[in-house]
């Protein structure tokens, strides 16, 4: 069972996300400070240790337009968030796989802040609304890198192989 | 089986004779580009290395090109030392399509990858930045990738986990008016179809108003399939493509086309009419905001920036010389330009385009990315508007939350610089 913590609407891109400004720190390691940073009651809370884990992000549609910038999934994933969108910009969704952020297709969530969700494989339920969203699978092999633990994993395991 | 060009390079690079539109492809990649985030990029590959045992080199040093543009010169001790980390490693590994900050061979990534030839119809080619959609205007598959995609591509020489995209296929037909340009063709599109209409799908240009465009106006109108959300956007090579490269790029090979066939399977076909066409303004906060210039007229402008890797290019400064010639830009606005690459600079200097523009008060500034993501010149003040021909408009982008960006053709920024206002400059007789 996780809260949601913050519902944004539509085109959510990188720029609000994760700051260009901020784009010379790159390791995973040092940009979740940095999340949401012009929202600033957001990345107060984020930033203040209080959200448990697994906390969700409500998005609309075309979450994580724009800009390439992987910090824009490492600082998300940095504070454990889930996030739950409509739908997502390809580059991000691709990021958030790789990266091991957790992102949920859900086109007809409704889900508002401090409603409790469960997260099934195919579905989302809403507790606090008492109602069920159908989810999108990520693809064949978004699952093989997501079960690897990321890119890195995975692509580690084909260099190996290569290299016999 | 009829194809769409996207599917016969996928195929090629992925040694079959044929893909279906949704298929999963490893493709064999030809050029792999980034810039300063080349940083995390290496960060990422020695990851992968880690306890291999082996000795971590690039897959193939000659297909890697890295591109410092983003913060030219360097404007923090951070960025000072993420860009010195490069060249260290970029020497270590060989590689050496490489352009570090040198006024003679400095530019934005996505100028100089044509520019230089290192981009070719029909390759496959990926970049830590999501306007690499830009390549697609010399007939190649272009698109951005993630840095850690990149590690894995230094490391295996393969795009992995590529679903062969469905193609929207945009046939665009008639003679634009005298200062309607490409970026008016593409903002016209992405209002139209939205910021969302074309993801995870490619945008093709077919029609007579394509075919008869610089590769510079292709370049604008392929840059910014992106803001559609398109994986990327392609011109298919032809003649212009094949003098470009000679002329521009100096390259001496054989260079083969590849193009779609007119059979092959689209998503859907899309026609616009360039001659109705009149100026367009993407407004904030979103690229889909887009309205005709009649529309905002009048807006006060605080701030003018011509250039970027979407219209920094020689015509778009050209086009800014001939309006504002013989004017002053008004009082309270500045301007700033930022030429696409050192050569461009050279190129405007030697023309006398900095010349005209500097009598008028813009400030030309060294090339780069300059104020477009908010990170190095250029901010805007709390309140302040600015009118930009760059290529996203985003909350915040211009470095301040609480300003406005409006974007436009080089031919709006201009008349505008000339009045202080959001102006239409297929009036007043420029």
């Amino acid at each position: 069972m996780s809260k949601v913590i913050y519902k944004f609407g539509d085109d959510i891109s990188t720029d609000i996300i994760y700051p260009g400004r901020f784009m010379a720190t790159v390791l995973p390691s040092e940009t979740p400070e940095f999340a949401f940073a012009d929202e600033k009651d957001l990345n107060k809370l984020l930033n203040s240790k209080t959200v448990p884990a697994d906390s969700i992000i409500i998005g609309g549609k075309n979450f994580g337009c724009g800009s390439s910038r992987e910090q824009a999934c490492s600082t998300l994933k940095g504070h454990e968030l889930i996030i739950i969108a409509k739908n997502f910009a390809r580059i991000f969704l691709q990021n958030s796989i790789n990266l091991g952020l957790k992102t949920v297709i859900c086109p007809d969530i409704d889900a508002d802040v401090n409603d409790e969700l469960e997260i099934s494989e195919d579905k989302v339920f809403n507790k606090t609304k008492g109602k069920e969203y159908n989810i999108i699978p990520h693809t064949k092999t978004q699952q093989e890198i997501i079960q690897a633990g990321g890119l890195i994993p995975y692509s580690r395991k084909r260099l190996i192989e290569g290299s016999k | 089986m009829k194809q769409t060009i996207v599917q016969k390079i996928l195929a090629r690079a992925s040694g079959k004779s044929f893909v279906n539109i949704g298929d999963i492809v490893e493709p064999k990649v030809d050029l792999a580009m980034s810039h300063e985030n080349a940083a995390l990029v290496m960060n990422q590959f020695l990851e992968i290395y880690k306890g291999t045992g082996l000795d971590p080199k690039v897959w193939d040093p000659n297909k890697i090109a890295i591109i410092f543009d983003h913060r030219v010169p360097a404007e923090s001790r951070k960025t000072a030392t993420n860009q010195k980390k490069i060249r260290n490693f970029i020497a270590e590994q060989g590689i050496f399509k490489f352009h570090d900050i040198r006024g003679d061979e400095m530019g934005i990534c996505h100028q100089i990858l044509p520019q230089y030839g290192y981009v070719r119809p029909g390759y496959v080619v990926v970049g830590t930045d999501s306007h690499t959609t830009s390549h697609g205007a010399l007939g190649a598959f272009s698109f951005g990738i993630g840095a850690t995609e990149m590690a894995s591509v230094w490391t295996l020489g393969v795009m992995l986990n590529v679903p062969v995209p469905p193609t929207i296929k945009v046939v665009v037909n008639g003679a634009l008016k005298k200062y309607v340009q490409p970026k008016d063709i593409i903002l016209y599109l992405i209002g139209k179809i939205t910021a969302e209409g074309a993801n995870f799908k490619v945008i093709e240009f077919h029609g007579e108003t394509i075919r008869n465009m610089s590769t510079s106006g292709r370049i604008t109108i392929c840059n910014m399939s992106v803001e559609a959300g398109a994986t990327s956007g392609i011109v298919p090579g032809d003649e212009e493509t094949i003098k470009y490269l000679r002329e521009e790029a100096g390259v001496t090979e054989d260079i083969p086309l590849v193009n779609s066939d007119d059979e092959a399977e689209f998503d859907k076909i899309i026609e616009i009419d360039a001659s109705s066409l009149v100026p367009q303004i993407a407004c904030p906060h979103t690229v889909d905001n887009v309205k005709q210039v009649g529309d905002v007229e009048g807006t006060k402008i605080d701030q003018i920036v011509i250039g970027s890797c979407t219209n920094g290019r020689l015509d778009d400064l050209e086009t800014a010389a001939q309006i504002i010639k013989g004017h002053k830009i008004a009082k309270n606005t500045r301007m700033l330009v930022f030429p696409a690459s050192g050569k461009i600079y050279r190129q405007a200097m030697e023309k006398g385009i900095f010349e005209i523009l500097m009598n008028a008060g813009a400030v030309i500034a060294n090339p780069g990315c300059g104020p477009c993501l908010g990170v190095h010149q250029g901010a805007l003040g709390d309140g302040e508007k600015a009118l930009s021909t760059t290529n996203r408009n985003f909350k915040g982008r211009m470095g301040n939350p609480d300003a406005e960006v409006y974007l436009c053709s080089a031919a709006v920024a201009a008349a505008s610089a000339i009045t202080g206002v959001i102006t239409d400059p297929t009036k007043g007789g420029y």
